[in-house]
């Protein structure tokens, strides 16, 4: 009996396959997002409390930045592991894009923090607000309205970043794709369609941040 | 730490390797670099038009470029024209894309930089007897690398950062260099710590070095 190699072409069995990979690279990016975002507010916070605080935490803000991502994921990925934290590619994942996140959006909450006229800080402490009340219903909303556009810039950097997360084992789209390419050698077709498909989640959201930042140049 | 000790002694006899690696990183960078100027200057005039054929070839450009993945870029220019038996090798790959990604960058940075340009400085220009280029490369562009020196670095290390995807196409650029080295005993940590260490060494050294540049180019 002769062996025969299981020359798969494309099937729509497939699509499932690469549903999932898409689910997964909602997910990552969410995770990383919230995680982000949430230390990036708390960071960007501390950065403009005091200058101590500042230079101690630029190094963090300064490495994050100027690492590729890949070299981040290897190490988030190495460096639990050796810790015996987790196993799970989408924890390192989550670890590696969220502290690369908090990094950048540290430094957007700084700047929309730092534009808030001082003078409507002194305002709001002499009616009598303390520190924190002041903090949440001044300085807070008016840095929103100029971080939103940067900030909605950095999740679509996440986004695309997230590609890069099928290096340390997450079957993310681009993984994903990748796989199926291997199988069924259908190269355009899927490549194509992974392009379109970070483009239709990228480029609505690109263009509304555009709008949104000449709205608030005005 | 659960019994793992770090073998920081496994590293030294591959850093020759890496250095290597650094050297074809800084490279890839420098000619990203300059060709995603070269071919960003002209794309940003045809975007400032606003009409016309060359606007539009510039927006498709810029928005492919800005709204999809630097890996996907790279796998389009490695994978997508091998399958079109157009064998491009990996070096020449990561340029193209890195290349590719930072043009899309630059010309939407370029253009912010000449929207805060008058227009009647091209006019004036014109009136002294120089064609639009020369006044483009003598009175226009000299102004709007000024206003936009800082984003235009930041968008060279971007593209630093980029070039280590050459790992993912076996390039032996600095990641797929200290990947290869660290295949050997699988002391991945130690390795790409120092890896990390030299990225943040040539980033810095970039800004560095164009923070002086830029200082000695527009010095009064």
């Amino acid at each position: 009996m002769q062996f025969q190699f299981a020359q798969q072409g494309l099937t729509w069995h497939d699509t499932y396959f690469l549903a999932e990979g898409l689910l997964n690279t909602i997910q990552l990016a969410a995770s990383a997002t919230a995680v982000g975002t949430i230390g990036g507010v708390v960071l960007g916070w501390v950065r403009t409390v005091s200058v101590t605080a500042r230079v101690a935490t630029t190094p963090i803000v300064d490495i994050l930045r100027s690492v590729p991502m890949i070299i981040q994921l290897i190490l988030a990925n190495s460096f639990l592991s050796i810790m015996g934290f987790s196993t799970s590619p989408f924890i390192f994942g989550t670890v590696a894009l969220g502290a690369w996140m908090s990094a950048v959006t540290a430094e957007v909450v700084r700047a929309g923090l730092l534009s808030v006229p001082s003078h409507y800080r002194k305002s709001a402490r002499s009616l009598g607000m303390n520190r924190l009340q002041e903090l949440v219903h001044i300085s807070f909303p008016l840095a929103f309205r100029t971080a939103l556009a940067p900030w909605i810039n950095l999740v679509l950097s996440l986004i695309k970043d997230s590609a890069l997360a099928g290096v340390i084992g997450y079957v993310e789209y681009m993984r994903a794709t990748q796989t199926l390419i291997t199988r069924t050698h259908e190269t355009w077709i899927l490549l194509l369609g992974a392009g379109l498909l970070y483009f239709i989640i990228c480029y609505p959201v690109s263009k509304y941040s555009r709008r949104l930042e000449r709205k608030i140049a005005v | 730490m659960n019994g793992y000790h770090f073998y920081w002694s496994m590293v030294w006899p591959s850093l020759p390797l890496m250095l290597a690696g650094a050297w074809v990183t800084i490279q890839l960078t420098f000619l990203a670099f300059i060709i995603g100027t070269l071919i960003a200057l002209p794309m940003a005039v045809a975007r400032q038009e606003g009409e016309g054929w060359a606007y539009r070839f510039a927006t498709a450009w810029v928005e492919l470029a800005r709204n999809t993945p630097a890996v996907f870029q790279l796998f389009v220019f490695y994978f997508g024209f091998g399958a079109l038996h157009i064998n491009i090798p990996s070096y020449t790959a990561v340029l193209i894309s890195v290349s590719f990604n930072n043009a899309g960058y630059m010309t939407e940075i370029f253009r912010g930089g000449l929207s805060a340009i008058p227009r009647q400085q091209l006019s004036a220009a014109r009136s002294l007897g120089m064609n639009s280029l020369q006044g483009f490369l003598h009175v226009i562009f000299p102004q709007m690398f000024k206003v936009i020196f800082l984003a235009y670095i930041t968008q060279g290390i971007w593209g630093m950062l980029n070039t280590s995807l050459g790992m993912l196409v076996g390039l032996q650029d600095l990641t797929g260099a200290t990947q290869y080295a660290q295949s050997v005993s699988f002391r991945t940590f130690e390795f790409f710590i120092v890896a990390a260490g030299m990225y943040y060494l040539i980033a810095k050294g970039l800004q560095f070095s164009a923070l002086v540049a830029f200082r000695l180019m527009y010095r009064s």
